[in-house]
């Protein structure tokens, strides 16, 4: 699948397209494939995302997952500082990542 | 420490307000992103991985206390409590937020700092000993040369636009500890054999993906000179220097491209054009700078006397302190590289405990080390071990400098969005692995980039780690033999990669090939360069 990524203009988090707008948890980006130019045209047009650009992810049974560990690295956050990702509660979070 | 002038101060309150307007205008949409950029990117904001990530220039890595203390209000403030002070003396914090930077500019700018040119293609931050001013074996204190490149550098209209970013040390002694020779410009402060004092110039060095070691073109510039030889030397660069290919635009490739002897002519050519020119700054200026880099007020009575009955407080002098010019001084070394802890990273309560022991213990003042470690450049031995106790009770007491465990690491692919694979955790498994080893294997410099572009200088390590991607897969390669002392050499590919356990593994074979060959008091670097790299590759590939 072909989800959207890009940086909130403002907070510069990083934050994925959700089909409706954009979410900061990758779990919930939506398959883009067929409008992937149109919609960050519009979106970063609108100043909704910045940066913004399509990633290869695969839907597995714990949620969507980047194929990339770079990107796997920005839906969650420092692997090195489990405290300031996303799920700060549950260091074992990075073993998807990694 | 220098002063900012009216003009100084001016130049930086001006530049926050412009920044602030550009800021509005992107936020409110009537600035693209494609003209923002360039525009944040020459106030030190980056789009990191995570976040907006701002670099702050510490010019020559000196810096007050007031100014210390400002850095860590800043990582409370606007970040998430800390900050990581990097490869090339200056902080950078990863989690600012665009409509807050103006803001931070505006708090840097009241304690005359600021993150001009801390990024794009111009001339940055100049580096330079972090024991200036301090060192017994200094010629003079490099400082005020620096500060007044840097001055001529800020904003200079000719050099914003180079092929490439420009980078310049100013040493005077020669134990080089600023990477000299693996800079754009080396500069080297020398006595003649007329006992004149002047300029060593050494150019086109660098680390990234084609490293070299700078090649000496001039090996006396008069100090009076210094700043058109500079021109001169820019100018050659900016004239000829490559647009096409950025991964061909440095120096270091104009240099060795053009040969050594012919970029010299040119530069001999254009330095003689601009001596009629008159550009040098007045000596006036010079005049002007020298004297806020006095030494501070000395107790020429300090006692040398040292009650070292505290062990882990005698083995953190023999490894942590650095003999000083003054009688009863020392030079104290804060590592902030804890076993375990990432390179660099110092918590807001950190970065202001250290102002202020800077402000009761060394004469106000505090230095940056490109090996990511913080300096308190004048301590009074007789304070020593209360400083000690100080640093100690907040976990910044490691007695590793210049030992395995102070591992130079950039912030690799956990922040950066050019890296390739994750420098930390590699630095923290070798940082717990070796801990207990640390005597041991004595001085150890081991150096580890997370991609080709080096800010973790893996080609100047002992022992160097090259973090690549492998399709998709983080894949370490190990280099050994590289320095970037007075004896700076590029370090040599073992062969092929490791995974991040793998790695670990390598080096310790590596190390425990120096143990077992080790002749006398030599280093690691000492019993590789007699042996040559084929025990080491056998041990570890064998």
């Amino acid at each position: 699948m072909k989800i959207l990524t890009g940086n909130d203009l403002k907070s510069g988090a990083v934050i994925w397209w959700d089909g409706q707008g954009w979410s900061l948890h990758v779990d919930d980006a939506v398959d883009a494939s067929e409008h992937a130019d149109e919609i960050l045209a519009r979106e970063e047009a609108a100043r909704h995302v910045n940066s913004s650009y399509v990633v290869d992810a695969t839907q597995t049974p714990e949620g969507v997952r980047p194929n990339h560990i770079k990107e796997r690295i920005r839906a969650l956050g420092p692997t090195v500082r489990p405290d300031l990702t996303l799920k700060p509660a549950d260091p074992s979070a990075i073993n998807w990542v990694i | 420490m220098y002063k900012y002038d009216s003009y100084d101060q001016a130049m930086v309150d001006t530049r926050v307000e412009e920044f602030r307007d550009q800021t509005r205008r992107r936020i409110e949409g009537t600035l693209a992103e494609e003209n923002f950029r360039p525009l944040r990117l020459q106030n030190g904001l980056y789009l990191q991985l995570h976040a907006y990530m701002l670099r702050v220039a510490v010019p020559y890595g000196t810096l007050s206390s007031a100014q210390m203390r400002m850095l860590g209000d800043i990582a409370d403030k606007y970040d998430r409590g800390y900050g990581h002070f990097t490869t090339r003396q200056n902080i950078q914090y990863n989690w600012i937020k665009l409509d807050e930077a103006p803001d931070i500019l505006a708090d840097l700018a009241k304690v005359e700092m600021h993150a001009i040119q801390t990024s794009g293609n111009c001339i940055r931050n100049i580096s330079s000993d972090q024991y200036a001013g301090a060192a017994k074996d200094e010629l003079i204190d490099p400082r005020p040369y620096a500060e007044l490149l840097r001055q001529w550098s800020s904003f200079h209209p000719e050099f914003l636009h180079l092929p490439r970013k420009f980078k310049i040390a100013v040493i005077a002694s020669k134990t080089d500890r600023a990477a000299m020779r693996l800079h754009d410009i080396g500069i080297e402060i020398v006595k003649n054999d007329a006992g004149e004092i002047g300029c060593a110039f050494y150019v086109g060095g660098g680390m990234g993906r084609t490293p070299m070691i700078a090649p000496l073109i001039n090996p006396f510039v008069p100090l009076d000179q210094l700043i058109t030889y500079s021109e001169a030397c820019l100018r050659v660069y900016n004239r000829y220097g490559r647009r096409d290919n950025k991964y061909k635009a440095r120096i270091k490739i104009l240099v060795h491209e053009m040969g050594k002897d012919e970029y010299t002519r040119q530069v001999e050519e254009e330095f003689a054009h601009l001596l009629t020119q008159g550009i040098e700054p007045p000596i006036a200026e010079l005049e002007r700078i020298i004297p806020y880099f006095a030494d501070p007020a000395f107790d020429a009575a300090a006692s040398d006397d040292l009650d070292l009955s505290d062990p882990d407080f005698a083995v953190w002098v023999k490894n942590n302190t650095v003999a000083h010019k003054a009688k009863g001084y020392v030079i104290a070394v804060v590592s902030l590289k804890p076993v375990g802890g990432i390179p660099g990273d110092a918590s807001a309560d950190q970065i202001r405990l250290m102002a202020d022991l800077a402000k009761d213990y060394s004469f106000d003042e505090l230095r940056v080390t490109h090996a990511q470690n913080i300096v308190f450049p004048h301590v009074r031995k007789s304070d020593l071990y209360t400083l000690w106790q100080k640093l100690d009770a907040a976990d910044l007491s490691t007695a590793n400098l210049d030992g395995i465990g102070d591992i130079i690491a950039c912030p690799g692919l956990d922040y950066c969005s050019l890296a390739n694979a994750r420098s930390i955790p590699v630095a923290q498994k070798i940082s717990e692995r070796f801990a207990g080893k640390q005597e041991e294997l004595g001085e150890l410099k081991l150096k580890i980039s997370g991609c080709i572009n080096a800010c973790g200088h893996h080609h100047a390590g002992h022992i160097g780690i090259l973090g690549v991607d492998r399709k998709g897969v983080e894949n370490y390669q190990l280099l050994l033999g590289g320095s970037e002392g007075a004896d700076t050499s590029l370090g040599t590919i073992t062969g092929p990669g490791f995974s991040e356990d793998g790695i670990v593994d390598a080096v310790e074979k590596a190390t425990n090939v120096y143990l077992a060959n080790k002749e006398g008091e030599e280093r690691f670097l000492d019993t590789y360069r007699r042996i040559g790299m084929a025990p080491f590759k056998e041990a570890i590939y064998g």
